[in-house]
């Protein structure tokens, strides 16, 4: 994850608190999907950003899992040619990973 | 779920831009502090 | 009407192994942070290939046009490690160059005296680059005689950081001086950046040059769209690598400019080399870009962890000359240009639609009537272990689930449009480089021998890594099978003998009355 955005979820989660702020990501694989939710929830495992040992405790959810949660027209114009180009379910499965 | 929320998004240009999260989130009622797009090539 | 043609290509790769350790953001942002404890800076130099190597490696002999993309598919991966044992340097578009001959043209294409080399080096790539078929009588050459200097002078340089150091298989080989003792515009690494460009984008050029026939002084424009900007600090990105280019390689009558769009510029630059030549302004036309040392090595780290070699080794650079229609070359369908306008919306599919399907619509073409499609060329083995998937397989999907959403193709049948349409990434990760022109030439041939009638190139750039819009951006064009016709316009001579004959057979029936 950019060491630059690493750096403005630390300012965030500062300001709003890990109650009120979660992370949505957009990434088109699972690994880099991943890799975002674990920096936000414990910490850069790259070690190479100001997050590194920095444990936030943030929730990321892909915007794949939140299709409920928004308007389904708004989602179909936005993401939903998506749904047949990325693999939906392996990024899921991999960004859930880090909420428990 | 994202009623209330504040929402930092972390788009990837060659997933799902960060711009295409925004509308969405918004319309489920989050509050947008942050929104980026990554590109790794 | 008489659409320009894609008369020729030339493709240029540099291995720059040196470059990427010393000048790559990722290596330079980690120096930076913690030089000392950097195991990534440790273990970065065992994964350094040789020049043979990346010689042999398929992807790059894709780009220079020995082999072709379909080629590409029968070669099984990791390519790395099914190399091409029989490969040469030398390509049917051009040629792969070894580091330390760079850093020769690098000093011939140096106007200012900034790039100094040590003594024996310089003799001894003066030695090698004499030789090069193509190198040889460049402008310029002379240069290699020039003020070259002892180890222990480049040294001081680069520790009183008057200088950037430029190595050759791990040895401090030269430098590239600041222009100006504030201007940070012209500071070393500025001024290192731009000659890298200006160097290999000039390569490329003398290579379409010899490859193609194509005379020096023919060239009438020339438009550069790398994504350097030079100037000082009144104007930052002033201007002009095109001329500069063009000078070293003798285009005397050629003037030039540079076009920006990070890496969409090459699908603008296109554009705007077919209007210039369709609407007769300009007979010849090259649009070429040179290299990009800081994207060396840029997803280095994860290549490393998973005990990859260091692939994004190659500066990468082109030039694609744009002519008049000569009735044979295929031609840009000027009235078939796509683009991502500025109210298109940030979604994949507004993007795509914007791009791919508009232009299509406008002269009634199914998205499946395009036998190739040549989006971000990127390389899939750099790219899938640093996270950013499969570039170009991502775009044929994103085209065939479109064609799907239109009605065109069942959606069981995705999977057979992508196979159809679409081709493997080969191209390094160098930003304009990947972005649609590596096909040109390959789409060039298999339009010419009627393997496919038309190709469609698409250039995307994220815009929003320049901080100054959120907007993404992206343009497209349409190369297609030359009618044979030429349209030879309005001829003022024919219509006056015309009117003449007229007026003397109406003399002559008003004479007979």
């Amino acid at each position: 994850m950019d060491l630059e955005n690493q750096a403005r979820i630390k300012d965030l989660t500062d300001k709003y608190g890990k109650e009120d702020l979660i992370v949505v990501l957009g990434g088109a694989e699972a690994e880099a999907s991943g890799l975002a939710a674990e920096t936000v929830a414990t910490g850069d495992p790259t070690f190479a950003g100001p997050l590194s040992g920095v444990s936030l405790g943030l929730k990321a959810y892909h915007m794949f899992e939140l299709k409920n949660d928004v308007d389904a027209d708004i989602y179909e114009a936005q993401i939903g040619m998506m749904e047949m180009v990325l693999n939906v379910e392996e990024i899921i499965e991999e960004v859930k990973t880090y909420r428990k | 779920m994202l009623k209330g929320k504040k929402v930092a998004i972390l788009g990837d240009r060659d997933g799902i831009p960060g711009p295409a999260i925004e509308e969405c989130v918004k319309s489920g009622g989050a509050d947008v502090v942050f929104s980026t797009t990554e590109c790794f090539v | 009407m008489n659409y320009p043609v894609v008369k020729g290509a030339g493709y240029a790769l540099i291995q720059a192994n040196g470059m990427l350790i010393h000048h790559g953001t990722t290596q330079t942002s980690e120096r930076r942070k913690n030089a000392e404890e950097s195991e990534h800076l440790q273990k970065l130099p065992k994964h350094l290939r040789s020049f043979e190597d990346a010689v042999k490696y398929p992807p790059n002999q894709a780009y220079i046009g020995n082999i072709t993309p379909d080629d590409l598919k029968n070669i099984s991966r990791p390519w790395y490690e099914n190399q091409i044992d029989d490969a040469s340097r030398d390509g049917k578009y051009g040629e792969i160059m070894p580091e330390d001959e760079f850093l020769g043209l690098m000093k011939i294409v140096d106007i200012f005296d900034l790039v100094v080399l040590e003594e024996k080096f310089q003799a001894g790539v003066k030695a090698k680059l004499a030789d090069h078929p193509i190198l040889a009588g460049i402008n310029k050459f002379d240069n290699m005689d020039k003020n070259s200097s002892t180890f222990d002078e480049i040294q001081k340089m680069v520790e009183g950081h008057l200088a950037v150091p430029l190595y050759f298989e791990g040895k401090l080989v030269g430098a590239v001086k600041k222009a100006h003792e504030f201007d940070e515009a012209l500071s070393a690494h500025v001024m290192f950046e731009n000659l890298v460009s200006k160097a290999s984008a000039a390569y490329a050029l003398k290579l379409l040059l010899a490859k193609t026939g194509l005379n020096t002084e023919e060239v009438d424009y020339i438009i550069e769209c790398s994504e350097e900007a030079c100037g000082d600090m009144n104007q930052r990105g002033g201007g002009n690598f095109a001329k500069a280019i063009g000078e070293i390689c003798g285009c005397i009558n050629a003037t030039g400019s540079d076009t920006r769009s990070f890496c969409a510029g090459p699908a603008h630059a296109f554009v705007e080399a077919a209007a210039l030549v369709q609407s007769g302004i300009y007979k010849n036309v090259v649009v070429l870009a040179g290299g990009c040392t800081a994207k060396l090595g840029m997803n280095s780290k994860e290549h490393v962890k998973k005990g990859m070699p260091a692939l994004e080794d190659m500066l990468g650079a082109f030039a694609i000359h744009i002519a008049e229609n000569d009735g044979v070359n295929p031609v840009i369908r000027t009235d078939a240009v796509g683009r991502h306008r500025i109210g298109s919306g940030a979604s994949p599919q507004a993007v795509i639609t914007a791009i791919v399907t508009d232009p299509l619509d406008g002269i009634g073409y199914k998205i499946t009537d395009v036998g190739r499609y040549s989006p971000e060329m990127q390389n899939p083995e750099i790219t899938e272990p640093a996270g950013a998937g499969d570039v170009p397989q991502a775009n044929y999907k994103m085209i065939a689930a479109l064609a799907v959403k239109r009605g065109e193709i069942a959606r069981d049948d995705m999977a057979k449009a992508v196979a159809s349409f679409g081709m493997p990434g080969f191209a390094p990760t160098q930003g304009h480089i990947p972005s649609g022109v590596p096909f040109i030439g390959h789409g060039r041939d298999m339009i010419l021998a009627g393997k496919i009638d038309r190709a469609m190139i698409i250039g995307k750039g994220s815009l929003f890594l320049g901080r100054l819009t959120n907007l993404f951006d992206g343009v497209s064009f349409l190369i297609e099978k030359n009618s044979g016709t030429v349209d030879a316009g309005f001829d003022k001579e024919i219509v006056r003998q015309m009117i003449g004959e007229a007026m003397s057979d109406f003399a002559k029936t008003f004479n007979a009355q």
